[in-house]
């Protein structure tokens, strides 16, 4: 492998470079009018959190420097290492951390600054994911091969759980993305979107009561969703039997299960979630409604947005902002201010600015030599995809409320830092794919 | 190279999947969508309404009849409410039981939870201040600044009339009027409401999450400022009005006195009245109910536009007027008192004109009243009383009688002068002729006349023919008064037959045996007439007329007092003490006024029954 310290700038990628500025510095002004205050308006004041988010976005770009300096070979050579030193972390936040909003999931230094290790953990678990994958031993159809991932993935995912921070545990759920481009089956995709379905189907239908006919038996909304696919089940058999002798098993097993699964939901549902989490996705459904209790968050967000019509009521004009209608506005509710000041132009921005950087890593991806890099880059995309979808529906009433924060938008010193490693060091990768040998 | 390489498509277009689904979502809530635009004005930004001060009402000599006075609205949020706060001790202060506490809080909340709506209104600036005070244990609850109307002098209620809450009638009808606004709904309050409630002002505020003001929405870019009412200035004297009230304390009946050469009315009294201030504030329906409901004697009931009398012997001047006008006599015709066909009193037997109208003489009016109604305008008699009926009515209309004086205060009678059609209805065609009819020669009959109308007969005939339609407002704001004020309406009857009449008058007050000695005053030559109205089974109205001085008069004024009997003994000398009090100032006589003072006609003492 030959190496040209010269070309190091030359093959970096700037269309990446500059989305994220553009990305963080609109985040940035965001930040500032929601946290605005006349008494505080100086951008370095930094007893804001304006202030202190241009200090952990400048630091960032130091980082995204410092890493386009580093030899680009440790990431694949240590990247269980880096896996390790993140996951240990994740532990040693379990023993030591501070309790902040009732999760454990922070490190707090000196009283002063406060590091999340969750948000390096995708870092950690990324490049470990992406050097197991690109193993030559390693093929995803081996139930060995996915019982592995399973492990690299369920050990952090476990790990942010017990904190408890169930948001940022389902950004593993991501990776999927990641194997499916390297071989998983997609019907393994199709399964995700079936249960998907069926459980949101099955929250619906229980609060339903279907009279039969020529009884007096009211039958519970969800028996009916098992008859049906009872019916589906064997209606299908009828109909394949003549062509596919085999099918008929596939086709049982996958009626069976879909029938445990629908009566299990509401045993999970009801015994393993937490109240809140139950509340969060009724209110979605509109199983419950209640604006000023449960719904609160995402009632005054999307009053935030809606109320910004078509060019938003401009620049510090956003009342539901500046008189913190809604909480979080800072962090996972960053993007209400966005919809409230820009209105839909500026919504229309932000999300043709994150469509195009994910089209964009995924494009880098596919030209990479190194099949590191490449499933590397389908990482970082499939993680930004996913906090981009789930914050943003979130938002906008699309999804539960789940805590996760929009990448370089929300404010926090950790969760940009955690991003701009992930983009530097797959630009880094990028930026040194000439000198891989395929 | 790459066997999976094609499953890139399917991620990317998941992603642009999920990208045009938040675009169309967004596009619904932020463009087509604006009920959240509506919930985030509801909540972050605060209508307030800045209440206009209301005209003030001066008198003739800005003189303050109605003002404003400082009063709180004590508005209650809801959710802002503290669920432990002593609601015993807040309950003491304000001045409320619990349960009504209860019950107002609940309607409160159906108004609404995060806006304040009234809990009590109109809260007098002194109590207000006790309130004021203690209110910071109370979160959720504030004052409102209001105004509350104020009366000098407990004078003049029935003119000025009262205001209240605009119902949802009013609301319906103007779209100008909000819940919570006020509206004049009697006397000038009512018929000057577009000139005296200014125009409301608006002030948009920004309030945050916790309800606490953050300042002026846009800079003020949508506030209003508020109009303040023009003020009026009545025709009213403030002190004859009081005084006229003082009079007639313990009486039923009215005053009215206008000043002839403009139909200003300086005094317009219905007794009893009620204290104007009754009618304010917390304690208004209360009162409201009580003076309506609980009170025989009526005090809301303005009898000096309402109450329909006959007009007794004072109509005998508008029959003598008539008369001269028709020819059907001179000022010298004499007629002999004939008293078998109509009672008269008295010692003459054949008076002329002014010993008449000196002497009250039924038989002289009863041959007059024949003369105009059947004037040989057609052989037969139950042809020819129509036709006398219809030339004689067109006079007296003429006069302001039978047709409502359009005054400045809603709800004037228009009293009652017969026409052919009413005795065709009665009686049946050409089954009438004058000895049906002939009770209105004397101004009994189916006469009826309201105070105001005597009064302005008082001053056409002060003014020899011609009067202003009375009024009680001279100036509004910057602007003179209404057009209609401004003009003269004459009688049908020409100035050079007064002459006779007027001597008659200031006779029956200034010579000996004239029937309105107690109307005399030195020094001012006072004409009047007195009138008795006839009133089954009860003691008779005694009724009188008349103006001052006889030069150039100040003041025509009419005087009923109800169940007081002959007109001269109570009526007159109330008159003459109005008129005294207006043109000097002072009373030179202190027993006459005594006298009126003393007596009582609602709970008569036994000596005074008699009369």
């Amino acid at each position: 492998m030959q190496r040209n310290r010269a070309n190091i700038w030359g093959d970096v990628d700037w269309v990446l470079v500059i989305l994220f500025l553009v990305l963080a510095l609109m985040g940035w002004v965001n930040i500032y009018a929601a946290s605005y205050n006349e008494e505080h308006s100086s951008i370095l004041d930094f007893s804001m959190n304006y202030g202190k988010q241009l200090i952990w976005i400048l630091a960032g770009l130091v980082i995204g420097f410092v890493i386009m300096l580093v030899d680009v070979r440790i990431y694949e050579r240590f990247g269980y290492v880096f896996y390790g030193i993140t996951t240990f972390l994740l532990l040693l936040v379990l023993a030591v951390g501070t309790e902040i909003k009732g999760a454990k999931s922070w490190f707090t230094i000196g009283g002063v600054m406060s590091i999340q290790p969750s948000e390096f953990a995708k870092l950690g678990t990324a490049l470990a994911v992406s050097k197991y994958m690109s193993g030559i031993n390693v093929k995803i159809s081996d139930v060995r091969s996915r019982l592995t991932l399973l492990v690299l993935l369920g050990v952090p995912g476990v790990l942010i759980t017990l904190q408890p921070d169930p948001g940022s545990t389902l950004v593993y759920l991501s990776f999927i993305f990641v194997m499916y481009r390297e071989g998983l089956s997609g019907n393994i995709l199709l399964l995700g979107l079936i249960s998907a379905a069926l459980f949101i189907l099955t929250l619906i239908l229980k609060q339903t009561e279907v009279g039969l006919p020529f009884t007096d038996f009211a039958l519970n909304g969800k028996y009916g969703l098992v008859i049906a696919l009872a019916l589906i089940g064997f209606t299908g058999y009828s109909l394949i039997k003549r062509y596919n002798k085999k099918a008929w098993r596939a086709l049982l097993f996958g009626t069976l299960l879909s029938i445990g699964f629908v009566l299990s939901v509401d045993y999970v549902f009801d015994n393993l979630f937490k109240d809140r989490h139950r509340n969060r996705i009724n209110e979605l459904l509109g199983i419950i409604s209640d604006p000023t209790g449960t719904g609160y968050n995402q009632h005054q967000s999307k009053i935030a947005i809606g109320s910004g019509g078509f060019s938003g009521k401009g620049f510090l004009e956003g009342t539901q902002t500046k008189f913190n209608f809604v909480p979080e506005q800072s962090t996972d509710f960053i993007f209400c201010t966005v919809g409230e000041e820009w209105g839909f132009l500026g919504s229309l921005t932000v999300i043709a600015l994150f469509v195009f950087l994910l089209v964009r890593i995924i494009f880098i991806a596919e030209r990479q030599r190194s099949k590191f890099s490449r499933i590397y880059g389908y990482s970082v995309a499939s993680i930004l995809f996913f906090h981009f979808t789930i914050n943003i529906a979130m938002t906008i009433g699309l999804a539960p409320v789940i805590g996760i924060p929009l990448p370089f938008f929300s404010y926090g010193g950790s969760s940009l830092w955690g991003f701009t490693l992930l983009l530097f060091v797959f630009i880094k990768l990028d930026s040194e794919r000439k000198n891989v040998l395929s | 190279m790459d066997k999976y390489e094609n499953r890139r498509f399917l991620i990317l277009a998941i992603i642009l999947l999920v990208g045009s689904i938040f675009l169309f979502r967004l596009f619904y809530i932020q463009v087509v969508d604006d009920t959240y635009k509506t919930s985030a004005d509801n909540q972050a930004l605060r209508y307030v309404t800045q209440y206009p001060a209301r005209g003030i009402i001066y008198d003739r000599n800005h003189e303050l009849l109605a003002f404003n006075e400082a009063a709180y609205d004590l508005m209650v949020t809801p959710r802002q409410v503290d669920r432990d706060m002593d609601t015993l001790a807040f309950c003491a202060l304000v001045g409320v039981d619990t349960a009504s506490f209860a019950e107002r809080m609940q309607k409160a909340k159906r108004h609404s939870r995060y806006k304040a709506s009234a809990f009590e209104k109109q809260i007098p600036a002194d109590q207000w201040a006790v309130i004021a005070e203690q209110l910071y244990r109370f979160p959720g609850f504030h004052g409102e600044k209001r105004t509350l109307r104020r009366y000098p002098k407990p004078a003049a209620a029935h003119v000025l009339g009262y205001i209240s809450e605009v119902s949802d009638r009013d609301i319906a009808s103007d779209s100008y009027y909000q819940p919570g606004d006020y509206l004049g709904v009697s006397g000038l309050e009512k018929t000057y409401e577009g000139d005296l409630r200014g125009i409301r002002g608006m002030k948009v505020l920004m309030v945050d999450v916790h309800n606490s003001v953050k300042g002026s929405y846009r800079d003020g870019a949508l506030d209003s400022i508020p109009v303040p009412g023009e003020n009026l200035v009545s025709t009213l004297h403030r002190e004859l009005q009081f005084y006229g009230e003082r009079l007639m304390q313990g009486k039923k009946g009215s005053i009215v006195a206008i000043e002839p050469s403009t139909g200003e009315i300086l005094a317009m009294v219905s007794a009893p009245s009620y204290d104007p201030n009754l009618l304010v504030g917390r304690a208004r329906s209360e009162n409201y109910t009580t003076l309506a409901k609980n009170d025989s004697l009526d005090p809301l009931f303005n009898r000096a536009i309402n109450a329909v009398y006959r007009p007794g012997s004072i109509f005998k001047l508008v029959q003598s007027l008539i008369a001269l006008q028709e020819g059907v006599i001179t000022p010298n015709t004499r007629i002999p008192c004939n008293r078998s066909i109509i009672a008269c009193h008295g010692s003459h037997t054949n008076d002329d004109l002014r010993g008449a109208i000196q002497h009250s003489c039924n038989p002289y009016y009863h041959q007059v009243y024949k003369r105009l109604i059947q004037g040989g305008r057609a052989n037969s008699i139950f042809d020819d009383s129509p036709l006398g009926l219809t030339v004689w009515r067109d006079y007296v209309l003429s006069f302001g009688l039978g047709t409502r004086l359009e005054t400045d205060i809603a709800g004037v009678k228009s009293g009652f002068v017969p026409d052919v059609a009413f005795y065709n209805k009665w009686y049946g065609e050409r089954r009438w002729a004058f000895s049906t009819i002939y009770s209105n020669s004397i101004g009994e009959g189916e006469l009826g006349v309201v105070p105001i109308q005597m009064a302005n007969l008082a001053c056409i005939l002060a003014n020899r023919g011609y009067y202003y339609t009375p009024h009680l407002v001279k100036q509004r704001g910057e602007y003179p008064k209404r057009e209609e004020y401004q003009k003269r309406n004459y009688t049908k009857v020409d100035s050079v037959h007064f002459q006779t009449v007027l001597d008659a008058l200031e006779a029956v007050v200034n010579e000996p045996g004239g029937t309105a000695r107690r109307a005399r005053i030195d020094s001012i030559v006072v004409c009047g007439k007195t009138g008795t109205v006839q009133n089954p089974d009860r003691p008779d109205h005694s009724v009188f007329m008349a103006f001052a001085p006889r030069n150039n008069p100040q003041i025509a004024i009419a005087v009923y007092v109800e169940e007081a009997g002959f007109g001269g003994t109570w009526a007159a000398p109330i008159a003459s003490l109005m008129m005294e009090k207006y043109i000097k100032g002072s009373i030179s006589d202190p027993a006459k006024e005594e006298r009126i003072l003393e007596a009582n006609f609602i709970n008569p003492p036994k000596e005074d029954a008699a009369q």
